[in-house]
C-alpha cells in the first residue's frame, strides 16, 4: 500500500532508507475497532457479575443453565478452520480455501443453532424472557450480543464465499480476508469469555 | 481521490451549479471537506446550545423570574449539556483532527475515506435526531417534548414509568449514534497515524498535534464505548422491559452512575488532549521556539490518558461509597493535576526566552494557560472528598466545568480556528475583529464564571429553576447573566470575522506564521490530493530544515 516517495523533496533532510514500512492499515483498524468492542463487551460482562444472585424472582441460572459443551467446540474449531483458509489463500490454494471456508460458515451456523435452541428452551419451557427477572436481562443482553456479532461474521463470511464460488478471491485478497479473520477470532476469544462467566461462574 | 482531482480541473472551466456543488459536498470522502462539514455542523450546534444557555441565564438573572417554566429550564439544561459536549466538542475536535492529521503527517488522506464519511453522517444523525425530538419527543403521550432527564440522565429518572413519551429516547439513540460515529473516527485516526505517515516520520519525529490526536483517538476506543453499552442497557430497559437500572426489581441506579462516569471523567480529557495539541503547535510557533521537552510532553499526555481511566469515581463522592473506594477516587484524581502540571510547565518553558508575538492565536493560548490552570486548580480542591461532599451539585462545579470546558477548551479552539483559518481558505482573520472577540471574551468569561464559584460557595444548588431573594445570591446571578451575554456579542463579533474575512481578508499565501509543519508547506487552501510528492522528514520541523539548510534541526535529533 505505502508507495514509497521516489524523490527527496527536502534539502537538509538525509535520505530516508528506502525500505520505510508501516503496519497494514486494515490490521490496525481492525485491532482498534477489537479494542472498542472489547471495551463494550467488559461493560456488558460487569454487568452480569454485578447482578449474579440479585433478582428477586426466579427461575436462576443454575436452575436452567445447561453448558453448551458442543457448540462451544463448534465455535472454538472455526478459530482454527478460519486460519487454515486463510494460510491457504496466502499459497493460492482456492479450492481448499473455500472448502475450509465453507466449513467455517458450517461450525458458526451450528453455533447459531445450539444458541437458538438454548433460547427456544428457555423461553417455552421455563417462562424465562428478557423481562422476567434481572438474570433474564443480563443473560440474554450478553449472549445476544455475542450472537449479533456471530451473525455479522457469519453474513461477512458468507458474503467472502459468494465471491470466492464466483472466482473473485485470490492471493491479492488475502490479507483482506486475514482482517476478517481477525474478527472471527475476536468474536471467539469473546465467547471463551461469555462461557466462563455465564456457564462456569455464574452457574 | 482521482474523481476529487477531476472535479476540480472542470470547475476551473465552467462553474459547477449549485445542486453539483451540494452533491460533491454530500458525497465526498476527502478528509478535508469532511473537517470542515464538522466544523461547520459543530458551528452551527454551538450557536444552538449557546442559545439554550442564554434562556437559562435570563431565567436565574432575577429571582422569581418566570421567563420560562420549570419543564422548559429542565429541557434546557438537558439540550445544552447534551449539545455541547457530544455535538459541538467532539465534532468540532475530530474535525480539526481530520483536516490536519493527514496533512502534518505528510498523507493523502486519512486511512479509511469511506468510514470517515460514514462517521461524519453518523454524529450529523445523531445531532439531528436530538433536536428532532423538539418535535416528536411527545410520541402518543403528549408527554413533554426535548428531553428533560439531565446531560447524565441518571436512573431511574430515565425509566419509562418517570420519563413517559419518546423525548427520552431520542436522547439514548442520539448520544448512541453519536458514539458509534465517534469510535468510526477513532479508529480512522488511530489508523491513519500509525500507518500513513511520510517516509522519515517515525514516532519520535511526529509533531505533538499527531501525537496527541493518537492518545486521543485510544482514548475515544476505550471511553466512549462503555457510554455505548450503557445506551442499549437503557433501551432494553425502555423497549425489551428489561431491568438493569430498575431499582424495583433489584436493578441498581447506582450501576449507571458507574457505567455514566467511567465515559463521563475520561470523556473530559478527549476533549483536553486535542486543545493540549494545538497548544503544542501555537505557542512554540508564536514563541519563535521548539517546544520545550518533547519527550515529557508525550510521556504525560499518555499517561494523563492512562491515569484519567480510573478517576471516574469523583463525581459520586456524594453517593455513599466506602471510605477505600473514596481515598483510591481522591488520590488519583490529584495524581493527573501532576502529568497536567507538567504540560504548563513546558508550555511556559518554551515561551520562556522565546520572541513571543502577541498576535490573536497567541492571546488565546495565553488565555487557555491561565484559564486551564485555575480550572486544574478546583478541580484538586473538589478532588478532596470531604469538600466535595459540601459543593458537590453546587454552582461550584458548575463553575469548575466550565472552566475548563470555555476557559480551556473553547478558548483553545479558538487560538486553533485564528491559527488554522489562513490555511483552510487562503485568507487571514481580521486581527482587529480577533482581538476584539479576544478582549470580549474575556471579560465575558471571567463575569460569567468566576462569580459562579461565590455563588456555589455560598450554597446555591445546580439545577434549579429559580431561587428565593435574598440569600446572597442575587447580584451574583444577575452579574453572570451579564457575563452570559457578553460572551454572546464575543461569538457575535467572531462568526462576523469567519464570514467577512472569507471575502475581504487579506491574502494568507502558503505560510502566514512563518510555521514548522508539513500542513505550511502546501498551498492555501491545500489541493485536494495535498501534497503532488509525498514529502520525507528528518527532524520535528521539516519546514525549519528546509528554510535553514544551514543549521537543520536533524543535526541535533
Amino acid at each position: 500500500m505505502r508507495a514509497v516517495a521516489a524523490d527527496i523533496q527536502s534539502s537538509g533532510a538525509v535520505a530516508v532508507a528506502p525500505a520505510w514500512q508501516l503496519p497494514d492499515r486494515g490490521t490496525v483498524g481492525m485491532m482498534s475497532f477489537i479494542i472498542a468492542e472489547s471495551a463494550i463487551f467488559t461493560i456488558f460482562v460487569v454487568a452480569y457479575l454485578f447482578y449474579l444472585g440479585k433478582s428477586v424472582t426466579g427461575p436462576t441460572p443454575r436452575d436452567v443453565l445447561e453448558v453448551p459443551v458442543f457448540y462451544t467446540i463448534c465455535l472454538l474449531s472455526s478459530s482454527v478452520t478460519v486460519h487454515l483458509a486463510a494460510k491457504r489463500l496466502e499459497r493460492d490454494g482456492r479450492l481448499t480455501f473455500l472448502i475450509l471456508w465453507l466449513l467455517t460458515i458450517v461450525l458458526g451456523g451450528l453455533f447459531m443453532y445450539g444458541t437458538a435452541q438454548e433460547w427456544h428452551r428457555l423461553i417455552y419451557e421455563h417462562g424465562l424472557t428478557i423481562s422476567t427477572n434481572l438474570f433474564g436481562t443480563t443473560y440474554y443482553s450478553l449472549v445476544g450480543l455475542h450472537a449479533f456479532h456471530v451473525t455479522v461474521g457469519l453474513v461477512m463470511l458468507a458474503t467472502v464465499l459468494v465471491l470466492g464460488v464466483g472466482g473473485n478471491v485470490r492471493r491479492a485478497e488475502s490479507g483482506r480476508i486475514g482482517v476478517l479473520s481477525l474478527y472471527w477470532h475476536f468474536v471467539d476469544v469473546v465467547w471463551v469469555v461469555v462461557f466462563t462467566v455465564v456457564y462456569l461462574i455464574g452457574r | 481521490m482521482s474523481s476529487d482531482v477531476i472535479a476540480m480541473h472542470t470547475a476551473r472551466i465552467d462553474e459547477p451549479t449549485w445542486a453539483e456543488t451540494l452533491h460533491g459536498w454530500v458525497t465526498t470522502v476527502d478528509h478535508k471537506r469532511i473537517g470542515l462539514l464538522y466544523i461547520l455542523f459543530a458551528l452551527l450546534f454551538l450557536v444552538v446550545a449557546g442559545l439554550e444557555a442564554l434562556v437559562i441565564r435570563i431565567q436565574l438573572m432575577y429571582p422569581h423570574n418566570d421567563f420560562v417554566s420549570p419543564q422548559v429550564f429542565n429541557q434546557m439544561f438537558t439540550m445544552h449539556g447534551t449539545t455541547m459536549i457530544f455535538f459541538v466538542a467532539m465534532p468540532i475536535l475530530f474535525g480539526f483532527g481530520n483536516y490536519l492529521v493527514p496533512l502534518m503527517i505528510g498523507a493523502r488522506d486519512m486511512a479509511f475515506p469511506r468510514l470517515n464519511a460514514f462517521s461524519f453522517w453518523l454524529s450529523a444523525l445523531g445531532g439531528f435526531l436530538l433536536y428532532f425530538s423538539f418535535l416528536g419527543g411527545s410520541g402518543l403521550y403528549g408527554a413533554g417534548t426535548a428531553p428533560e432527564v439531565g446531560w447524565w440522565a441518571y436512573a431511574p429518572l430515565t425509566a419509562r414509568a418517570f420519563s413517559p413519551g419518546s423525548s427520552t429516547d431520542y436522547w439514548t439513540i442520539a448520544v448512541l449514534v453519536s458514539g458509534f460515529g465517534s469510535i468510526g473516527t477513532a479508529v480512522n485516526l488511530l489508523a491513519t497515524i500509525v500507518c500513513m505517515r511520510c517516509p522519515g516520520m517515525t514516532l519520535n519525529r511526529m509533531p505533538l498535534f499527531a501525537w496527541l490526536y493518537l492518545t486521543m483517538a485510544g482514548l475515544v476506543l476505550i471511553a466512549v464505548t462503555p457510554l455505548s453499552a450503557a445506551q442499549i442497557m437503557l433501551l432494553i430497559d425502555r423497549y425489551l422491559g428489561g431491568h438493569f437500572f430498575d431499582t424495583q426489581a433489584g436493578g441498581s441506579a447506582t450501576l449507571w452512575m458507574h457505567f455514566f462516569w467511567i465515559f463521563g471523567h475520561p470523556e473530559v480529557y478527549i476533549l483536553i488532549i486535542p486543545c493540549f495539541a494545538f497548544m503544542s503547535e501555537i505557542i512554540p510557533v508564536f514563541s519563535r521556539k521548539p517546544i520545550f521537552g518533547y519527550p515529557v510532553m508525550v510521556a504525560a499526555t499518555v499517561c494523563i490518558a492512562f491515569v484519567s481511566m480510573s478517576v471516574w469515581a469523583h463525581h459520586m463522592f456524594t453517593i455513599g461509597m466506602n471510605s477505600y473506594a473514596n481515598s483510591f477516587f481522591a488520590i488519583t484524581t490529584m495524581a493527573v493535576g501532576v502529568p497536567t502540571g507538567i504540560k504548563i510547565f513546558n508550555w511556559i518553558g518554551t515561551m520562556w526566552g522565546g520572541r513571543i508575538q502577541f498576535k490573536t492565536p497567541m492571546l488565546f493560548a495565553i488565555g487557555f494557560l491561565f484559564q486551564f490552570l485555575i480550572a486544574g486548580l478546583t478541580g484538586v480542591m473538589m478532588a478532596s472528598a470531604p469538600f466535595d461532599w459540601q459543593l458537590s451539585l453546587s454552582y461550584f462545579v458548575v463553575a469548575h466545568f466550565h472552566y475548563i470546558i470555555v476557559g480551556g477548551i473553547l478558548f483553545a479552539l479558538f487560538a486553533a480556528f485564528y491559527y488554522w483559518y489562513p490555511k483552510v481558505t487562503g485568507r487571514m482573520l481580521s486581527e482587529r475583529l480577533g482581538q476584539l472577540h479576544f478582549w470580549l471574551f474575556v471579560l465575558g468569561f471571567h463575569l460569567t464564571f468566576d462569580p459562579m464559584h461565590f455563588a456555589g460557595l455560598l450554597g446555591m444548588p445546580r439545577r434549579i429553576y429559580t431561587y428565593e431573594p435574598g440569600r446572597g445570591w442575587d447580584g451574583i446571578n444577575l452579574v453572570v447573566s451579564i457575563g452570559a451575554f457578553i460572551q454572546a456579542v464575543g461569538i457575535l463579533v467572531f462568526v462576523a470575522n469567519l464570514i467577512v474575512s472569507y471575502w475581504k481578508g487579506a491574502r494568507a499565501g502558503k505560510d502566514p506564521w512563518d510555521g514548522w509543519t508539513l500542513e505550511w508547506s502546501v498551498s492555501s487552501p491545500p489541493p485536494a490530493y495535498n501534497f503532488a510528492t509525498i514529502p520525507s522528514v528528518a527532524s520535528r520541523r521539516p519546514l525549519w530544515d528546509l528554510k535553514h539548510p544551514e543549521d537543520p534541526d536533524s543535526r541535533y535529533e
